[in-house]
C-alpha cells in the first residue's frame, strides 16, 4: 500500500467519524446561540442511539429507527428546557444530570429488554442505514487522485453522512436568513431586547432547544444504525463533549462547525491508524495525545491564541426580569 | 374627567392606581397620572423612586399588582410588550435593549420582521429608516454594527426602533444620562419635532434643567408614590427640587464642635469613568481631617457612589490621586487599604457588605477573616468568631442577638448594625460610609448616627455620602455638593436646605 492509499483510508475513515460530531455540534449551536448551554447533547446522543436501536429492532425499519431517536432526544430537551428555562435553574447541573440519566436509563432498559448487558439485540440490515454507492464510481475509479477520493472518501457513504453536510448549509440559512434566526441569535445575546420587542424569550429557547433535540437525535442514530448495528452500553463515549469543543472551535458559526468536526474526525482517525506503528526516530506514540489534541486545541483556542472566541452573551444565564 | 377639558388635553395615556411590589421594596404606590395627548410630559425623582419600574409597566416589561391603564381613554390589558407596542407604545430603556453585535438594521428589525424570510423585510427596513432619518435627523448607518456606535447613536437605534413600530407614544427613560450636551440637545431637537407632529412624549429624568427646557408638563416622583403634577410654565425648579427631594423630618443629633487634626484622608483631581467610559466623577479634590465628618450630598447618580468605591479600592480611577495619611493609595486592592486603616461601610448592603445567606457571626469578621484573632494557618478559629460576633452583638445592641441566625432573617435596620460593628470596631483611621441609614428604623438611624459622631470625637476621618440631606446636614462639619461628578461647592454643616437643594440641581454654587 502507498502512501496515497493510505491517506485516503484515513480520510474515508475520517468523514465516517465526524458525522456524529457535525450533528451533535449543529445540535449544540442552535442551543448555546440561543443562550442554552448544553451539557447534556453526549446524553441526548446516548438516548436517542438506544431508542434508534430499540425502534429499528423491532420494526425493521431505519426511518421509523431515525424518528424514535428524534423523538427521545427532543423529549430530552424538553426536560432541559423545562428546567433552565421555565424553572430557571442552572443549565450546566441540569446538563450533567441528564447525562446521568441517559446512561442509567439505557443500560437498565436493555438490560430488561435484551437481557444482553445493556447491549440492544442485532438490528437486521433493513433496519439499519447502509451505504451507497454513487454513480460512476467504477467509470472513474482509475482516474489517479480523483477516482480513489471519489470511491472511497465521497461515495460508499450512508443517507445520513449526506444530510450531515447538508445540514450545514440549512443551519446557516435558519440562523442567518430567517426571522427564526434572527431572534434565536438575539437571545442568546440580550433576551432583554427580544422581550422588549414583544417576542417571549421562553418559546423562543424551547424552539430552539426542539431543533437542538431535532438534530442530536440525528447523531445517535448513526452511531447505533449506521456506524454500527446495535446499541452498545455508553456508546457515544464522549463525542458529545468533543463535539462541544467544537462548537467553540469553531466559534458558534455553522461552516467552521464543520471544519472542527471534520479535523476533529481526522485526529481520532489518525489515532486508530497509529495504534500499536511506531514512528522513525520517535517510536510508538500513545493514541491517548491524539484523543485529547481536540480538547487541547480547543483549550488554545480559548486562551485566545487563534483569535477571540466570544461566546453568545447570555449564554447560560436564566432570564429574570425582577431581582 | 370634566366635560369642558379642552381638545389638546385630551388623554394619551392615564394610569390609575397603579401598585407593584418588588419582593419588600414597595416601587409604585397608587400612582395616579394623566399625559396628554401630543405634549411632552416629564417625570423626575430621584434615583430609586420607581420611575423606571412605572413606565415599564407600561410598556408590559413588568406587571402592575394593582391598577388600570387607559390609552386614549380605552383601558386596556398590557400583558407583555407585544401588547405595548401593539398599543402604539415605545420606549427607550435607560439601559438600552440592543444586540450589540447586530447591526442597526437588525436591531431595528427584531420583533417587527414582515415575513418569515428576512430578505423581503430587509429592503422595506432599509426604506423606512431612511424616511425617519429625513423626517427627525435621525441619523444613523443602518449597516453599522452596535457596539461599534458611540452611545448617542446607539439611543437613536432605540429610537428609531420604536418609530419603526409606528409608536404614537414615545418613553424616553434617563435618556440624557448617557450624552454629552451636544448629544443631548441633538436629542431635545428630534423630541420636539415629534410632538409636534402630534406625538406623545415621556421623558424621564433627574436633571430639572431639562425639564424645564423641553416639558409641557412635569409630575414628580418620590419614594414609590407620585407628589405633584404642574405645567412646567407653572413652576419653579426650586418648587420641583423641593417636591423631588422633600421635606423629611430633621433628625436632631447630639454633636458637639469639631476639632480637625491634620489631613487623613486626601482625594486629588480624581476622575473616574465607568464601563461605557461616561465620565462618573470629574476632577474631584478635597481633604478629610482627623476629627471631622465630611459630608458628600447630591441627587442619587451624581458620581457620589463612583466616588466612595474608588476610594475604598474597589473602582479604578482614571487618573488622579488618593491618599490616606498622605501615603499614595490609588490602585491599592481593598484588603490593602485595610491594612492601611481605611474602613468602608459600603452603600448597599446587601450587594457588597453582606453575604446574606451566611450566619450573623460569619458576616461579622467578613473581610478581616484572615486576621490572627480569628485563626490560625488556613484554618478558622470558629469559637473565637463567634465570641467576637456576640461581643458586638452586645455593644451594638443586634436583634435577635443570635450570631448563628441567617443574616437574611435579620431586620434591615439590624442587617446594617453587622456591617456597621465590623466596620468600626476595627478602629479605622479613616471611615468611608455610604447611605449609613438607608431602609433603616428610626431607632437604628439614632444608634448608627451616634456611632459615627463617636468616631469622629475619637479622632477619625469620617467622610459621608448620603441622599438624605437631613442627615448629610446634621452629621456633616463640612458639607460638599457633587453634581454631574463635580463638586459644585462647599457649604458649612449649618446651610440651608434651600441652598444646598438648589446646589444639588445645578442651578446655584
Ligand atoms: N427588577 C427589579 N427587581 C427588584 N427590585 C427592583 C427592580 N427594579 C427596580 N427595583 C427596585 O424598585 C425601586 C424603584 O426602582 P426604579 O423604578 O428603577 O427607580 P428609578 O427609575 O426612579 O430610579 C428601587 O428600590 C429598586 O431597587
Ligand atoms: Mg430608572
Amino acid at each position: 500500500m502507498d502512501y496515497f492509499d493510505i491517506f485516503i483510508g484515513i480520510l474515508g475513515s475520517a468523514v465516517r467519524l465526524s458525522i456524529p460530531l457535525l450533528f451533535t455540534a449543529l445540535a449544540g449551536l442552535f442551543s448555546e446561540r440561543a443562550g442554552i448551554f448544553d451539557i447534556g447533547l453526549e446524553g441526548k446522543m446516548l438516548v436517542s442511539a438506544f431508542a434508534s436501536a430499540c425502534a429499528a429492532y423491532w420494526t425493521g425499519n431505519a426511518w421509523l429507527g431515525l424518528a424514535a431517536g428524534i423523538l427521545v432526544a427532543i423529549a430530552f430537551s424538553f426536560i432541559h428546557g423545562f428546567a433552565s428555562i421555565t424553572n430557571r435553574g442552572n443549565q450546566i447541573v441540569s446538563g450533567v444530570a441528564l447525562n446521568f440519566v441517559a446512561a442509567g436509563l439505557t443500560i437498565v432498559l436493555g438490560q430488561a429488554w435484551f437481557g444482553q448487558g445493556g447491549r440492544t439485540a442485532q438490528v437486521p440490515g433493513s433496519g439499519r442505514f447502509a451505504p451507497i454507492i454513487l454513480p460512476g464510481t467504477d467509470a472513474i475509479r482509475d482516474v489517479p487522485i480523483l477516482g480513489p477520493l471519489y470511491a472511497n472518501v465521497i461515495s460508499g457513504n450512508n443517507i445520513l453522512t449526506y444530510i450531515a453536510f447538508l445540514m450545514v448549509p440549512i443551519s446557516w440559512w435558519v440562523l442567518y436568513r430567517t426571522r427564526f434566526g434572527l431572534r434565536l441569535r438575539a437571545v442568546g445575546e440580550n433576551p432583554g431586547a427580544v422581550d422588549t420587542a414583544g417576542i417571549s424569550v421562553s418559546w423562543l429557547r424551547y424552539r430552539a432547544l426542539i431543533v437542538t433535540g431535532f438534530l442530536a437525535g440525528f447523531a445517535g442514530t448513526y452511531l447505533a444504525i449506521a456506524q454500527s448495528a446495535a446499541f452498545i452500553n455508553n456508546m457515544s463515549a464522549g463525542k458529545g463533549y468533543i463535539a462541544l469543543a467544537a462548537l467553540i472551535f469553531a466559534k458558534w458559526k455553522p461552516v467552521p462547525v464543520m471544519l472542527a468536526c471534520l479535523l476533529f474526525g481526522f485526529l481520532d482517525a489518525f489515532a486508530n491508524f497509529m495504534q500499536g506503528k511506531s514512528l522513525p526516530l520517535i517510536g510508538e506514540v500513545p493514541v491517548q495525545i491524539f484523543q485529547a489534541l481536540p480538547y487541547i486545541l480547543t483549550c488554545v483556542l480559548l486562551a485566545g491564541f487563534i483569535g477571540i472566541a466570544r461566546p453568545p452573551k447570555a449564554g447560560g444565564v436564566p432570564y429574570t426580569k425582577e431581582r | 374627567m370634566s366635560l369642558d377639558l379642552p381638545k389638546e388635553i385630551e388623554p394619551a395615556i392615564e394610569l390609575v392606581g397603579i401598585d407593584k411590589k418588588f419582593g419588600a421594596v414597595h416601587a409604585n404606590k397608587n400612582i395616579n397620572l394623566t399625559v396628554a395627548k401630543g405634549s411632552i410630559h416629564g417625570v423626575i425623582g430621584e434615583n430609586g423612586a420607581g420611575k423606571s419600574t412605572l413606565m415599564s409597566i407600561l410598556y408590559g416589561f413588568y406587571h402592575a399588582d394593582q391598577g388600570e391603564i387607559r390609552i386614549s381613554g380605552k383601558p386596556i390589558v398590557i400583558r407583555d410588550s407585544q401588547a405595548a407596542i401593539a398599543a402604539g407604545i415605545g420606549m427607550v430603556h435607560q439601559h438600552f435593549m440592543l444586540v450589540e453585535n447586530f447591526t442597526v438594521l437588525e436591531n431595528v428589525m427584531l420583533g417587527a420582521e414582515g415575513g418569515q424570510l428576512l430578505r423581503k423585510g430587509v429592503a422595506s427596513a432599509r426604506k423606512e429608516l431612511k424616511r425617519l432619518e429625513d423626517d427627525y435627523g435621525l441619523e444613523v448607518d443602518p449597516d453599522a454594527v452596535v457596539e461599534e456606535l458611540p452611545v448617542g447613536s446607539q439611543q437613536r437605534v432605540e429610537i428609531l426602533k420604536a418609530l419603526y413600530r409606528g409608536a404614537e407614544i414615545l418613553i424616553l427613560d434617563e435618556p440624557t444620562g448617557v450624552l454629552t450636551p451636544a448629544e443631548a440637545d441633538h436629542l431635545f431637537k428630534v423630541l420636539r419635532v415629534l410632538r409636534d407632529q402630534g406625538k406623545t412624549i415621556i421623558l424621564i429624568t433627574h436633571k430639572l434643567r431639562e425639564i424645564m427646557a423641553i416639558t409641557d408638563t412635569v409630575s414628580v416622583m418620590r419614594r414609590g408614590e407620585m407628589v405633584a403634577t404642574r405645567k412646567t410654565s407653572e413652576t419653579t425648579v426650586e418648587e420641583l427640587a423641593e417636591l423631588m427631594v422633600g421635606r423629611r423630618v430633621l433628625l436632631h443629633v447630639e454633636k458637639g464642635d469639631a476639632n480637625p487634626g491634620r489631613v487623613l484622608l486626601s482625594v486629588r483631581n480624581l476622575t473616574v469613568r465607568d464601563a461605557r467610559g461616561v465620565t462618573m466623577v470629574d476632577d474631584v479634590s478635597f481633604d478629610v481631617r482627623a476629627g471631622e465628618i465630611v459630608g458628600i450630598a447630591g441627587v442619587a447618580g451624581n458620581g457620589q457612589s463612583e466616588l466612595l468605591e474608588a476610594i475604598a479600592g474597589i473602582r479604578k480611577p482614571y487618573s488622579g490621586e488618593i491618599f490616606i495619611d498622605g501615603k499614595p493609595v490609588a490602585g491599592i486592592d481593598p484588603a490593602g487599604l485595610r491594612d492601611l486603616g481605611l474602613a468602608h461601610i459600603p452603600e448597599d448592603r446587601h450587594h457588597m457588605g453582606l453575604v446574606l445567606k451566611f450566619e450573623e457571626y460569619e458576616n461579622s469578621i467578613l473581610g478581616y477573616h484572615r486576621d490572627q484573632r480569628y485563626g490560625r494557618g488556613v484554618m478558622l478559629d470558629l469559637d473565637a468568631m463567634r465570641k467576637d460576633a456576640e461581643e458586638k452583638i452586645a455593644k451594638y445592641d443586634i436583634r435577635p442577638p443570635n450570631p448563628r441566625l441567617k443574616t437574611a432573617n435579620f431586620s434591615g435596620g439590624n442587617q446594617q448594625k453587622i456591617v456597621v460593628a465590623r466596620e468600626i470596631e476595627r478602629d479605622p483611621n479613616v471611615l468611608i460610609i455610604g447611605q449609613p441609614t438607608r431602609g433603616v428604623d428610626i431607632g437604628a438611624i439614632e444608634f448608627i448616627h451616634k456611632r459615627i459622631i463617636d468616631m469622629r470625637d475619637a479622632g477619625k476621618a469620617v467622610l459621608l455620602v448620603s441622599v438624605e440631606l437631613d442627615e448629610i446636614r446634621s452629621l456633616s462639619d463640612r458639607i460638599l455638593v457633587m453634581f454631574a461628578g463635580k463638586v459644585v461647592g462647599e457649604k458649612t454643616g449649618d446651610a440651608g436646605e434651600q441652598t444646598l437643594g438648589l446646589m444639588m440641581a445645578g442651578i446655584a454654587a
